[in-house]
C-alpha cells in the first residue's frame, strides 16, 4: 500500500501511522457521558470507502485525511487534514 | 438425522468395503419458514453455539445461516493455538472453561479435532518482563490454572535452537502453560457441524443475512437473507470480522474495528519446534503443524480492513522477528501466507451479550484470540440465547462495559484496537 502525501509524494505505508476514522468528532461537554462513550469507543467501521487520519511520522509529519476503500485497500484521495474535514 | 459413529472398528469395516460406505458428515439443509433460534455465521463460534443449544439447552428448532461455506472465515484461517494464560479475573475463568472443554471435545463430538496439548511457552527478555510474566503466572495459579516459570536453563532444555545470547533480546526465561497447545481448525468446524446436525440443527450455507425484520415494538421477528425471509424468535450474531456490518443492518454501532491479521506457513520440516513459542520482545509466535510446516504470525497490519489479505511491511516485520528468535528459520522456505479479518474491541476482550434490539444477541469482538474460545463461547452464547441470562463465566463480557467503565483490559492499551 502506497500513500501519496501531498507534501512528500508517493511513499510506502510503513512511513505512516494510522489514527482511525476521521469523521469522529469530540462532543461538547454539555452532550453528556453517552456522547463521550460513543466518541471514545464507538466506531462506524464500514466495509467500503471511509475517511481516516494518517500521520506521516517518518516524513513531513503532517496529519493527512486519506479516503480509502477498506474492502480493497485502494486509496481514492489524500489531503492535509487541516484542509479536508469530512 | 443420526450420524455414522466414527471409531477404529468403523474404519476397519470401511477399509474392507473399499471406503464406499461413508455417508456425508452432515446434512446440507435448505431453509425452513421459521426457527426458534437463528444463529448468523457458520464459523466455529456459530456452530458451537448451535451444538450446545441442542445438546445442553434442549433447543429443537435451531438454524445456522452462513453466507459462504462453513469454516471459510477466521475459523479456517487461524494459527490454531489454544491456551488459557490470561491475566484479568474476567478472562481467566472463561478461557479456562474453554480449555477444559477442549480436553474432552473429541469424545463429546466423536470427531478427531487433533487437540494436542504440546505446551505454550511465552518467552521474556528482561527483568521487568520476568516480573510481568510471574504476575501473570500467579494470577493463573490463583484461578487454578497451570503455569510454570522457567529459567534460561529450563528453556534451553526445551528449545536449544533459540538465540539465547541475542545482543538486543537475550532470553531470560519463559512462562509455560503445559496444557496449552494446538487443535486442527477445520476439524473443529466439521466436528461441531456434524454433531449439531445430528441433533437436528439445520446448517444452511450460501445464505447471507441482508436485513432484520422488526415489529412495531422493535422486536426482531425474522431475518432477510439471500435465500428469502426466515422467521425467528431470537437471533444470535456470531460473524466475527463482519460484526459491525451485520450490526449496522439493525442500526447498531459497535465498539469494534475490523483489522487484518496475517499468518504464514513454511514447507514441511522434520519435527523441530516443541509446542508453541512466543517472542516477548515483539509480537511473534510459532508452532509446527503435524504435517511439519512451521506456522507463525505476528502483529496486525494496523489499519482497518475487510480485504482478507495484508501488505508487505508486516511480512518483513514477522520475518525479522523470526530471525531474531530462531535464526535457523532463515533456511526454511515460505509456502503460503494469508489474512483474516479480526473483530478488534476497544479493550481486547470479547463480548457475549444482549443488544439494545429486542430479540437480537451478540457474540463477537474475538480479536485474534477467538479460536481457543470456540467451545466456551458457544456454550455461553447458547446459555444466553436459551435462558436470556448470561453464563456466570461470561457475565462480565458485556456490550455496555465501555460506557460503564468496566473494561476488561488485558494489556492496558486503551481504546486503540490496533494496539491490542
Ligand atoms: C491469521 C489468524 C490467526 C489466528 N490465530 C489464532 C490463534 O492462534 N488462536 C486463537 O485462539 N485465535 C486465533 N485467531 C482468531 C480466530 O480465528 C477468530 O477469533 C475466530 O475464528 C472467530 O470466530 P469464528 O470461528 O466464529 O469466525 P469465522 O470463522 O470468521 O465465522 C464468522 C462467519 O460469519 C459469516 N458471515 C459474515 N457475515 C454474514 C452474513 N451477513 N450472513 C451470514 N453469514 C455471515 C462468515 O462468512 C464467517 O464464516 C486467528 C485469526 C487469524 C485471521
Ligand atoms: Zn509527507
Amino acid at each position: 500500500m502506497m500513500i501519496n502525501c501531498p507534501h512528500c509524494g508517493n511513499r510506502d505505508s510503513g512511513e505512516f501511522h494510522v489514527r482511525g476514522e476521521a469523521a469522529q468528532r469530540r462532543p461538547d461537554y454539555s452532550e453528556g457521558q453517552d456522547a463521550f462513550a460513543e466518541y471514545v469507543y464507538g466506531r462506524t467501521n464500514i466495509a467500503g470507502i471511509q475517511h481516516e487520519h494518517w500521520y506521516h511520522v517518518a516524513g513531513c509529519r503532517n496529519w493527512l485525511t486519506v479516503e480509502r476503500d477498506t474492502r480493497t485497500h485502494a486509496i481514492i484521495s489524500v489531503a492535509f487534514a487541516r484542509e479536508a474535514r469530512p | 438425522m443420526s450420524a455414522q459413529h466414527y471409531s477404529i472398528f468403523a474404519l476397519a469395516r470401511q477399509a474392507l468395503a473399499k471406503h464406499r460406505g461413508w455417508t456425508p458428515a452432515w446434512h446440507n439443509a435448505a431453509p425452513r419458514e421459521r426457527y426458534d433460534i437463528i444463529v448468523i455465521g457458520g464459523g466455529g463460534h456459530g456452530l458451537a453455539t448451535a451444538y450446545y443449544l441442542a445438546k445442553v439447552f434442549g433447543q429443537k428448532s435451531v438454524a445456522v445461516l452462513e453466507k459462504g461455506w462453513i469454516g471459510g472465515g477466521n475459523a479456517g484461517r487461524n494459527t490454531t493455538i489454544i491456551r488459557s494464560n490470561y491475566l484479568t479475573p474476567a478472562n481467566i475463568p472463561f478461557y479456562e472453561m474453554s480449555l477444559k472443554l477442549w480436553e474432552g471435545l473429541e469424545q463429546d463430538l466423536n470427531y478427531n479435532a487433533m487437540v494436542s496439548q504440546r505446551g505454550v511457552l511465552n518467552l521474556f527478555h528482561s527483568d521487568e518482563q520476568r516480573d510481568a510474566h510471574e504476575r501473570r503466572g500467579n494470577a493463573m495459579r490463583l484461578h487454578g490454572v497451570d503455569a510454570e516459570l522457567l529459567d534460561t536453563a529450563a528453556v534451553r532444555k526445551m528449545a536449544s535452537f533459540l538465540d539465547f545470547e541475542n545482543a538486543r533480546f537475550p532470553i531470560y526465561g519463559g512462562l509455560l502453560q503445559k496444557r496449552g497447545g494446538t487443535a486442527r481448525h477445520d476439524a473443529v468446524v466439521w466436528g461441531f457441524a456434524r454433531a449439531a446436525a445430528a441433533l437436528g440443527v439445520d446448517i444452511i450455507q450460501n445464505c447471507e443475512v441482508t436485513g432484520f425484520v422488526r415489529d412495531a415494538q422493535g422486536q426482531i421477528t425474522a431475518v432477510e437473507t439471500s435465500r428469502g425471509q426466515i422467521g425467528a424468535s431470537k437471533v444470535g450474531m456470531a460473524v466475527a470480522g463482519n460484526s459491525s456490518r451485520v450490526a449496522a443492518l439493525a442500526d447498531l454501532r459497535l465498539p469494534i474495528e475490523s483489522h487484518v491479521l496475517q499468518a504464514f506457513v513454511s514447507e514441511g520440516l522434520k519435527p523441530v519446534v516443541p509446542g508453541v513459542i512466543t517472542f516477548g520482545a515483539g509480537h511473534f509466535y510459532i508452532s509446527q503443524s503435524d504435517k511439519g510446516g512451521l506456522v507463525f504470525g505476528g502483529d496486525l497490519d494496523g489499519y482497518k480492513s475487510y480485504a482478507q489479505r495484508g501488505n508487505l511491511p508486516i511480512v518483513e516485520d514477522v520475518c525479522e522477528e523470526a530471525m531474531a528468535l530462531m535464526p535457523m528459520v532463515g533456511r526454511a522456505r515460505l509456502l503460503r501466507s494469508w489474512g483474516g479479518i479480526m473483530d478488534m474491541t476497544m479493550d481486547g476482550s470479547p463480548i457475549i451479550d444482549r443488544t439494545p434490539v429486542p430479540g437480537l444477541y451478540f457474540n463477537g469482538g474475538w480479536c485474534y484470540g477467538g479460536f481457543k474460545a470456540t467451545p466456551a463461547s458457544g456454550w455461553c452464547f447458547a446459555h444466553l440465547l436459551a435462558r436470556d441470562e448470561p453464563h456466570p463465566v461470561a457475565a462480565a463480557h458485556r456490550l455496555d462495559r465501555f460506557a460503564a467503565g468496566h473494561l476488561i483490559d488485558e494489556k492496558g492499551a486503551g481504546a486503540q484496537p490496533n494496539l491490542q
